[in-house]
């Protein structure tokens, strides 16, 4: 009885002790950025990494989310006769919530996990300690690219999800299923507005951004140097940012959206 | 080499985000027709408003001229005041034009549509719209339908 209490408390303690690391290495992060101006090619490579290189999968899975959405989104409006608006359906989910949240949880699978298991192996391997022999901080040099990559990227690849996503739906709704294509885009200019959604959604992408980078940098970091370590560090990065990026959309959407 | 392949990418990479995002707030949303520009603003009192919610628009012959700004009940009167801002490019509305509440079909959005009158002075900033007319209610409306019938079933 009371050893499961006391596991509560160590657990609850460790989480703490956790959020606190993550919140110093933010700061940390955040004051080393002027100096990291001056090497913007660190950047240049990382944004290349783990920007570009997710856009193929950002672009294949939001072509086929704007797809099943208006297939789905026809099906339920053909029935009161209101396919007119499927443009606006499609057009309002992905911008307020399926471009922010698809694309922050793919990038969490895809680039988030590789950043994680990337830091993680350099502090297994000692790559970090032999940096910071060096009198070469491994914050400035190795974390503070891969971060600011994945807070740049995040945005960026929301967007392109969201526009992408509407031009799969554009082209099921209009070319398969035969919506009207002006009806289809003015019924979808008529309700979405700039900056109510598209603003918000932008808004939205960047908060994950922030979250999934410090996370996957963070575990890296923080993981035990073995190769366990690395692999628990891996997950956690993944099962968190996920669950993160879902609570936070909740958050932000009651706030947004009243 | 590979530097400059890696910066060409990121650089078309960073393009395309920006090009969508155009694309976003051109062609999806209604920034290029939701500017009011240069707006002056004209009050109305309704009866009763049903539905009617801030920044729906304000027509003219079925023409959008602009969008309600607030919505507040005026407790003198015990009358709803709608206060519309008028894009500046319609500053010819006669003082004695009309205003009502009219629904976009039979169930959807209610908009305020203005009927010009004849007079030759023009609303300006701040001026009251005098001639209104209340929003339909749909079950009122249902309802006087239904007493009318039973009405008629008498005679």
């Amino acid at each position: 009885m009371i050893s499961a209490v006391r596991r509560t408390g160590t657990v609850s303690l460790a989480v703490f002790a956790a959020t606190g690391r993550a919140c110093m290495l933010l700061m940390q992060m955040l004051y080393s950025i002027p100096s990291a101006i001056r090497r913007y090619g660190l950047l240049i490579e990382q944004l290349y990494r783990v920007g570009v290189l997710t856009l193929p999968i950002i672009i294949v899975a939001a072509l086929f989310v704007g797809m099943v959405l208006a297939l789905q989104g026809y099906n339920t409006l053909v029935d009161f006769g209101a396919e007119s608006s499927l443009g606006l359906l499609v057009a309002l989910s992905l911008t307020r919530e399926l471009g922010p949240v698809l694309a922050g949880l793919l990038f969490a699978g895809r680039a988030g996990a590789a950043l994680t298991a990337e830091i993680g192996l350099m502090k297994a391997t000692e790559q970090l300690a032999g940096m910071e022999m060096m009198a070469v901080d491994p914050v400035w040099r190795i974390l503070l690219p891969r971060f600011l990559a994945g807070v740049i990227s995040v945005p960026l690849l929301a967007v392109l999800f969201t526009a992408v996503g509407i031009f799969g739906g554009y082209l099921l709704g209009v070319d398969v299923l035969g919506v009207d294509q002006g009806v289809f885009w003015s019924a979808m200019q008529q309700g979405v507005d700039f900056q109510q959604d598209v603003i918000n959604g932008l808004l939205k992408s960047l908060v994950f951004g922030v979250l999934i980078s410090l996370i996957a940098v963070f575990m890296g970091y923080d993981a035990s140097p073995t190769p366990a370590g690395v692999s628990t560090a891996t997950t956690l990065t993944v099962v968190l940012s996920s669950l993160v990026v879902l609570v936070m959309d909740f958050c932000l959407t009651s706030m947004m959206f009243q | 080499m590979k530097r400059q392949f890696v910066e060409i990418i990121v650089g078309l990479f960073v393009i395309a985000g920006v090009v969508a995002l155009l694309f976003l707030s051109l062609k999806v949303s209604n920034l290029n027709s939701v500017a009011v520009t240069d707006p002056y603003q004209v009050n109305a009192r309704f009866d009763n408003i049903g539905s009617l919610k801030v920044r729906a628009p304000v027509t003219m012959a079925g023409v959008k001229i602009g969008r309600v700004n607030e919505i507040r009940l005026d407790s003198a009167s015990y009358q709803a005041e709608v206060v519309m801002d008028i894009s500046g490019e319609y500053k010819n509305l006669p003082v004695d034009s009309s205003a009502s509440i009219n629904t976009q079909g039979l169930l959807g959005e209610q908009f305020v549509s203005l009927e010009p009158g004849g007079q030759q002075e023009y609303l300006a900033n701040g001026d009251h719209i005098r001639l209104t007319q209340s929003a339909v209610v749909l079950e009122n409306l249902i309802g006087e339908l239904l007493f009318s019938n039973s009405q008629g079933a008498k005679q």
